[in-house]
């Protein structure tokens, strides 16, 4: 018998811009001790399945055909009060911010006692024993001393393991996780993931775990239902959506997953979801203003040069400066990166990378340590006049489209202002063509400029946030996470796009990433960075199959398995 | 992209939450036109007064202490009745409002200028300026608006020369309610511009080059004005009560440019003997006003609260 | 926390001090004292003597001193028009201004309070849309008008209380005087504590109300009602104590401002408190008086939020991590 029966679920909200569908038709089984995950893409409609199913549609959406089984009962048509008597009781939910999942005026010990004999009606002492015995199964030390602690006393990490707890005490048949690892750092992501598969198979509970990203599915998964828009596309066991899909936009999801095993010239087929920005006109390079070498000379010996570079930080602020607690974010720091190199630095969240990044392009000043770019070491120049020649050649590309573009101007303004702050060309009629050829060529289309920047999506805004990038005709270009809050297939298209500008004009990077497929896809060299300080420097190749350093080991180690995920179509990069 | 390409602010603003929210809501649609209504009708005031209730030569004490036009002992020329002086009730509240309105309004942009710059420089530059400034802030918010008010006014008529005391003390009064208000503006600002500051689009401008005080000017500032406008609309509906309760007290506005205030005062003492519209016009004229000012407020924060859309 | 409660007494004292200084600046140099102490046929002579005595001669720094030493005595020199002590002046009617926003601000929040979480709970109910319109007028009554409206209402056209006064009082422990002991001193605290209260009613109302739509949209809400708890504790257990806790600090503030807006109450209700001499003096320019009551207004604030402070401190877990881990 089915665990969990969701059929024919259509949910609705309506707005003044008329009716948004959701979720159209969509039907899916749990059974018991299986974990199903559904993956998509944002906006896809999965997490409002799971509200649904447990009852907390946010207004005004609302279920308008369908109906989801409890094993044999009709769960979505009883009242409001029983609704509420399944809700940890025989569905356990779990959200996605640790951090802002518990009540942070009650200990832990009092949120669990609460529900556990809410639900199980024990009585305070033996709910005690019960909630401390839940501690330890999920793994938090020493519980009984822990339990009379706050939330802001735990880690993130605990703090989920907590939540675990509390979604599990009362027993429930069902658990839906909505992105249940998404904020938590790569090393705890997966001891988190173990956690939830040991207890689902031991209690033989069903879940139900919704996603964007293929390393949960490849780790945790027995079957998958892949959504796009609203609409269950494809469904099946792992091995099969991953290994082998049949609907086009399940393939094109997979071949835009970057590889920890291999290195991919481009990613392909990425078309399905926004045609991959289409370049009407093509720039002939050597005559645009775009390809004009730039009246910078070329360097003998590395474009940028660190040296001992440290970066400190304030804990504790205080009058006087020995009570002072501070860290160093940045630790003794030293590499070079060749003239049209390809340089990545990954890390931890953390471990110091946008630190160094922002020290390279000033907007932090290094406590100590060289920065030379071009031969002059710019934490030496003082006047911001002569420091404007150099910020002409770097440029930076940041992570979140939604906060890097100034939503007050438009996009025609936003590309401009450093062309017009570099005077870089001589009359406005200029300056907005260079605009208009810009937005042409990272495949936005010149109409792009007159529009606001909250028309755009995310990849769509990276998009607008390149062509600013190269507004100065810069020859180095700084990207700091640059795909990291986007969804798969976008950021396939936007690495494409970053790979075929490197090319085109013969960029310097250096690229920050924590995801270390990204970087194997992406860079020549890499630099592994861990609590401020640099472990390993190596050639792409040699990190991925040979690393040096103990962390650099760790850290592959930590790689989502996805040796599953099919390799059709892709076109390997000769090395 | 199928979207129509929204070429001028106009269009922008009609086709945006906002406009659409205040279509929706008929209360705030009612409040804009009576606040419209009282502020042309102040503006105007030399127009549109029956009569010239300040010119001495054209009141007669024969009219004084009448009731409303309604009541039996009315006249049509004094649709509002008269004061103890002869002064027709309708006339005296156009210029009354005339003078809270201006008092109102200065001092609200003379807040919001202080209020902005100190804002943005302390989010901006932090460090001991920023800890400066809202150490003064928080000392200053200790003490209720109407006390400042107070003390400013007191201190002033002790140093300003009795000569010149009704010339400047629409000035001070104007001074006093600003400086008691800037803090709200901020504190506000200096919030926003803290987390305008870390956006990424900040920084972007700063990796191009582009100098503090462009960057505060073209970035910031328009980003941090969404919330300024809100406790303006909150900050004008006090100011106005605060100069009434001024000048009800008795240390407002000169007795020589009445406002709605010290209608109020005037008409108080003539409420036990019956004459009850010297003080309840005037009274109905500010409680209206300010109740329009607020509902205005209120619209316009759901109205720019991205959360509640 | 002890090291939290020193700190917090150090800043208060900074800014007493503070508002020491503005105060004396007022009392020094804002009119001349000496012209307001001595008729007109007073001598130069004797002028410079007095001032010579008075010590107006001395250093800045000596002054203030001075005075602050004075101050903390309760000693704020005389006041030019009553020629008496304004300690004395002060003293006489601190209870009655006292007494009148206790009963206020307890109205203020046992009405405001309640009506704030309810109107929030049920924000779509008939009776929460009156009240949020109801609220809507309050705040934009101002004080002194509500105070003639129930006067015409109530002590005019209905005759049920009095209109002006405290009523009888009766002395209890040296100079404090007591309206709660008589039935006419109870009567005559009605309509001046409603007025008083009014407004901060609907201040607190509306801000409790505020924030707790904000709590009820939290994850940690989200994530009690996923556990299944029932309506009563995820609102009144979970969401009620967190809106409470950033609703302590704004309260206090506006319990203070209660004693500064005591003067319009005053004024209008002829209530023998501070307030009403308050407001006399700034037209009397009496620099003494006014300069007493700030600091004397300045040390009530400083009082109030320091427990409010300490309260945070003792009821918000998250404050408290600094000293322990």
């Amino acid at each position: 018998m089915d665990l969990l029966n969701i059929n024919n679920l259509r949910i609705e909200f309506p707005s003044r811009h008329g009716t948004i569908v959701a979720v159209d038709d969509v039907t899916l089984t749990v059974q018991p001790g299986e974990v199903l995950g559904v993956v998509g893409e944002s906006g896809a409609g999965k997490s409002t399945i799971g509200n649904a199913v447990i009852g907390l549609l946010e207004p005004p959406g609302e279920m308008t055909e369908g109906h989801v089984l409890l094993k044999t009962e009709q769960i979505d048509t009883l009242s409001a009060e029983n609704k509420r008597k399944i809700r940890g009781r025989r569905i356990g939910m779990i959200f996605q911010d640790p951090l802002t999942s518990l009540d942070p005026l009650q200990t832990v010990e009092q949120q669990l006692v609460e529900t556990i004999d809410l639900h199980l009606k024990l009585g305070e002492k033996k709910s005690q024993e019960r909630a401390v015995d839940l501690l330890r199964q999920v793994g938090i030390p020493e519980p009984e001393l822990r339990i009379k602690n706050y939330p802001h006393q735990f880690s993130g990490g605990m703090r989920q393991r907590v939540v675990i707890a509390l979604a599990l005490c009362a027993e429930p048949e069902v658990i839906i996780a909505d992105e249940p690892t998404t904020a938590l750092d790569v090393s705890i992501q997966a001891q988190i993931l173990e956690l939830m598969r040991r207890l689902c198979k031991d209690k033989q509970v069903g879940m139900l775990i919704i996603t964007h990203d293929m390393g949960v599915i490849a780790d945790i998964t027995d079957r998958v239902a892949v959504m796009y828009h609203g609409k269950l596309v494809e469904e099946g066991t792992t091995a099969k959506i991953l290994g082998d899909p049949d609907h086009p936009y399940t393939r094109s999801l997979i071949s835009a997953v970057p590889r920890p095993d291999i290195r991919l010239k481009r990613f392909p087929m990425v078309n399905y979801i926004e045609e991959e920005g289409e370049r009407t006109k093509d720039l002939d390079l050597s005559t645009h203003w775009l390809g004009k070498v730039r009246d910078f000379d070329d360097v003998d010996g590395p474009l940028l040069s660190l040296k001992n570079l440290v970066m400190t930080f304030v804990t504790k602020p205080a009058l006087l400066k020995r009570n002072r607690i501070m860290f160093n974010a940045v630790d003794d720091v030293s590499f070079d990166i060749e003239q049209g190199e390809v340089f990545g630095l990954v890390g931890e969240s953390g471990s110091g990378k946008s630190t160094v990044a922002r020290m390279v392009c000033s907007l932090y000043t290094p406590a100590a340590g060289e920065v030379n770019f071009a031969g002059t070491d710019l934490t030496k120049i003082k006047s911001a006049d002569e420091l404007d020649y150099f910020r002409r050649q770097m440029q930076m590309i940041f992570q979140d489209p939604f906060s890097s573009l100034n939503g007050r101007m438009r996009v025609m303004d936003i590309v401009a202002e450093p062309i017009r702050f570099h005077k870089l060309a001589s009359n406005n009629r200029e300056v907005e063509q260079i605009v208009m050829d810009l937005l042409d060529h990272v495949g936005l289309g010149a109409q792009a400029a007159v529009r606001f920047p909250h028309e755009f999506s995310g990849g769509q805004r990276q998009r607008i946030s390149i062509a600013r990038a190269l507004a100065t005709r810069p020859r180095f270009l700084i990207c700091d996470e640059p795909t990291s809050a986007l969804d798969v297939s976008i950021q396939a298209q936007i690495l494409n796009l970053l790979k075929d500008l490197q090319e085109e004009l013969g960029l310097t990077m250096l690229f920050i990433s924590h995801d270390l497929p990204v970087i194997r896809q992406m860079c020549d060299r890499v630099g592994v960075m861990k609590m401020g300080k640099l472990v390993e420097v190596s050639p792409t190749e040699t990190l991925f199959e040979n690393p040096k350093a103990a962390y650099t080991r760790e850290l592959l180690d930590l790689m989502p398995r996805l040796d599953k995920l099919s390799h059709k179509g892709l076109e390997l990069e000769d090395v | 992209m199928e979207q129509t390409v929204e070429k001028t602010r106009l269009q922008r603003f009609f086709n945006s939450d906002v406009w659409f929210s205040f279509k929706a809501n008929p209360v705030a649609i009612v409040s804009l036109i009576v606040t419209a209504i009282m502020i042309l009708g102040a503006t105007f005031a030399p127009l549109l007064a029956p009569q010239d209730p300040f010119n001495l030569a054209a009141i007669d004490i024969m009219d004084a202490s009448m009731p409303p036009a309604w009541n039996e002992f009315g006249d049509l020329r004094f649709l509002l009745g008269t004061d103890d002086q002869g002064r027709g009730i309708l006339s005296t509240i156009l210029y009354g409002a005339r003078i809270s309105l201006i008092v109102g309004f200065s001092s609200v942009i003379f807040a919001m200028i202080v209020g902005i710059a100190l804002g943005l420089i302390s989010g901006y530059v932090g460090g001991r300026t920023d800890a400066i400034i809202m150490r003064i802030a928080d000392i200053q918010l200790s003490f209720p608006a109407i006390l400042i008010a107070l003390l400013i006014d007191g201190v002033a008529r002790g140093i300003v020369p009795k000569e010149m005391h009704t010339d400047l003390s629409i000035y001070v009064l104007i001074f006093a309610i600003g400086i008691s208000g800037w803090v709200q503006y901020a504190r506000t600002v200096r919030g926003s511009t803290l987390v305008e500051k870390n956006k990424e689009y900040v920084q972007a401008a700063r990796v191009i080059g582009i100098r503090p005080m462009t960057i505060l000017r073209r970035h910031v500032l328009p980003n941090v004005m969404g919330p300024v406008m809100v406790i303006a609309t909150i900050h004008l509906a006090l100011a106005i009560i605060t100069e009434a309760t001024l000048s009800f007290l008795g240390v407002g506005v000169p007795p020589t440019t009445p406002s709605l205030g010290t209608l109020i005062r005037i008409g108080n003492e003539y409420l036990f003997s019956g004459d009850w519209w010297i003080t309840i016009f005037p009274g109905a004229a500010l409680v209206i006003l300010v109740l329009a000012v607020n509902l205005l407020g209120d619209w316009l924060r759901d109205a720019l609260n991205p959360k509640l859309r | 926390m002890i090291s939290f409660i020193f700190k917090r007494l150090l800043q208060s004292v900074v800014v007493m001090l503070t508002v020491a200084l503005i105060a004396f600046s007022m009392f020094r140099y804002v009119g001349d004292p000496v012209n307001n102490m001595v008729g007109q046929d007073t001598t130069d002579e004797e002028r410079a003597a007095l001032t010579e005595q008075l010590g107006l001669n001395d250093p800045f720094i000596v002054q203030y001193g001075r005075f602050v030493l004075n101050a903390i005595q309760g000693d704020f020199g005389t006041s030019y028009k009553y020629r008496r002590p304004v300690s004395g002046l002060i003293l006489e009617r601190l209870s009655a201004t006292l007494e009148l926003s206790f009963v206020s601000a307890i109205l203020a929040l046992g009405i405001g309070i309640p009506c704030g979480v309810y109107t929030a709970l049920r924000s779509e109910g008939l009776l929460s849309k009156s009240i949020m319109t109801l609220s809507l007028v309050g705040v934009s009554l101002p004080t002194f008008l509500i105070g003639i409206l129930l006067i015409l209402l109530f002590g005019v056209v209905l005759r049920w209380l009095p209109t002006f006064g405290r009523g009888d009082v009766v002395d209890i422990y040296g100079w404090w005087t007591t309206g709660f002991l008589t039935i006419s001193g109870l009567k005559s605290l009605i309509l001046p504590s409603i007025t008083l209260a009014l407004f901060q009613m609907t201040l607190i109302m509306r801000l409790v109300r505020a924030e707790m739509l904000e709590v009820l949209r939290t994850d940690f809400v989200k994530f009690a009602k996923a556990r299944g708890l029932p309506d009563r504790a995820v609102h009144f257990k979970h969401a009620l104590k967190n809106t409470l806790v950033p609703v302590i600090t704004i309260t206090g503030l506006q319990l203070g401002a209660l004693i500064a807006f005591a003067i319009i109450t005053e004024s209008v209700f002829q209530w023998p408190g501070m307030g009403l001499l308050f407001v006399q003096a700034i037209a009397d320019v009496d620099i003494p008086i006014m300069a007493a009551y700030l600091v004397l207004i300045a040390f009530f604030f400083v009082i109030i939020n320091m427990v409010v402070d300490i309260l945070y401190y003792a009821v918000d877990p998250r404050l408290r991590a600094d000293s322990d881990t």
